[in-house]
């Protein structure tokens, strides 16, 4: 239980806070136009080059680990939908490092989302 | 087309791509995990050997092939759109992931859960409705 407490808190916050740089440093290369598979191959190389990609790519492999672990313990039905948290960490995140105006049907939509997840964790089977 | 339609044709096209393809990933990684067993110590050789175990597995590959295609979507779309839009807007892979683990996986899944599945299906259905892309961004 303590095991799988650890990895749920790794999934959740490590992997909210990787995913929260990795959106600032994408932000910084703009907005993506060409769909070119050469052209994505390159602005991938460019977000590479960003130390705030690597910190949220390191962050994020961690989640990624703690996930492996988890879905070694638990079932995909119940692990997934269990982070749920993640969904009002991100807006949070959104709202308070990203800067991103969260409107009030946002807000309520998150909200829908959590009660749905927090449904399907007290119906764990 | 104007550019504010081209912006959200572009971001639910990649958003689609992403909950195809999250699910399918998720659902090779559990399936490559249970392989493996359960994860019993923290400590380093025992961690070591368990991810080892993990990492010469086939499907958790597949999984992991999956997830890299889902994060490079993830990435374009991050270009543009927020990540308070697209986090939730993704989570429809939840309704994808609880039929796989059903059918595939032949995990049990109570009316409960599936009541949840409907609710969080309720909140991606408002958050979709919402503009992608709101003005006010500022760094840190």
């Amino acid at each position: 239980m303590v095991t799988q407490a650890i990895l749920y808190v790794l999934i959740v916050f490590v992997g909210t806070g990787g995913e929260l740089c990795v959106s600032r440093a994408m932000k910084s290369i703009g907005e993506v136009t060409d769909f070119r598979p050469h052209a994505i191959a390159r602005v991938v190389g460019r977000a590479l080059a960003l130390r705030r990609m690597w910190v949220g790519i390191t962050l994020m492999a961690v989640a990624f680990f703690a996930l492996l672990g988890m879905l070694s313990l638990a079932k995909v039905s119940f692990v997934f939908p269990s982070t749920a948290l993640s969904y009002a960490a991100g807006a949070l995140g959104g709202r308070f490092f990203l800067g991103e105006r969260v409107t009030p049907q946002r807000w309520f939509g998150v909200l829908l989302v959590c009660i749905g997840v927090v449904l399907v964790f007290l119906g764990k089977g | 087309m104007t550019s504010s339609q081209g912006l959200h044709f572009k971001t639910v096209v990649l958003i689609l791509i992403m909950i195809s393809v999250a699910p399918l990933g998720d659902t090779f990684l559990g399936k490559g995990m249970k392989k493996v067993g359960g994860m019993t110590s923290w400590a380093p050789g025992d961690l070591f050997h368990f991810f080892f175990r993990a990492f010469t597995t086939g499907t958790v590959w597949i999984g992991i092939g999956l997830l890299i295609a889902f994060f490079i979507a993830y990435l374009v779309v991050l270009s543009w759109a927020d990540y308070s839009y697209v986090q939730p807007a993704s989570s429809a892979s939840y309704v994808l992931i609880a039929l796989l683990a059903h059918f595939v996986l032949r995990e049990t899944i109570s009316p409960l859960r599936w009541a949840g599945v409907a609710v969080i299906c309720a909140g991606v259905f408002v958050v979709g409705h919402t503009h992608p892309q709101t003005p006010e961004h500022h760094s840190w």
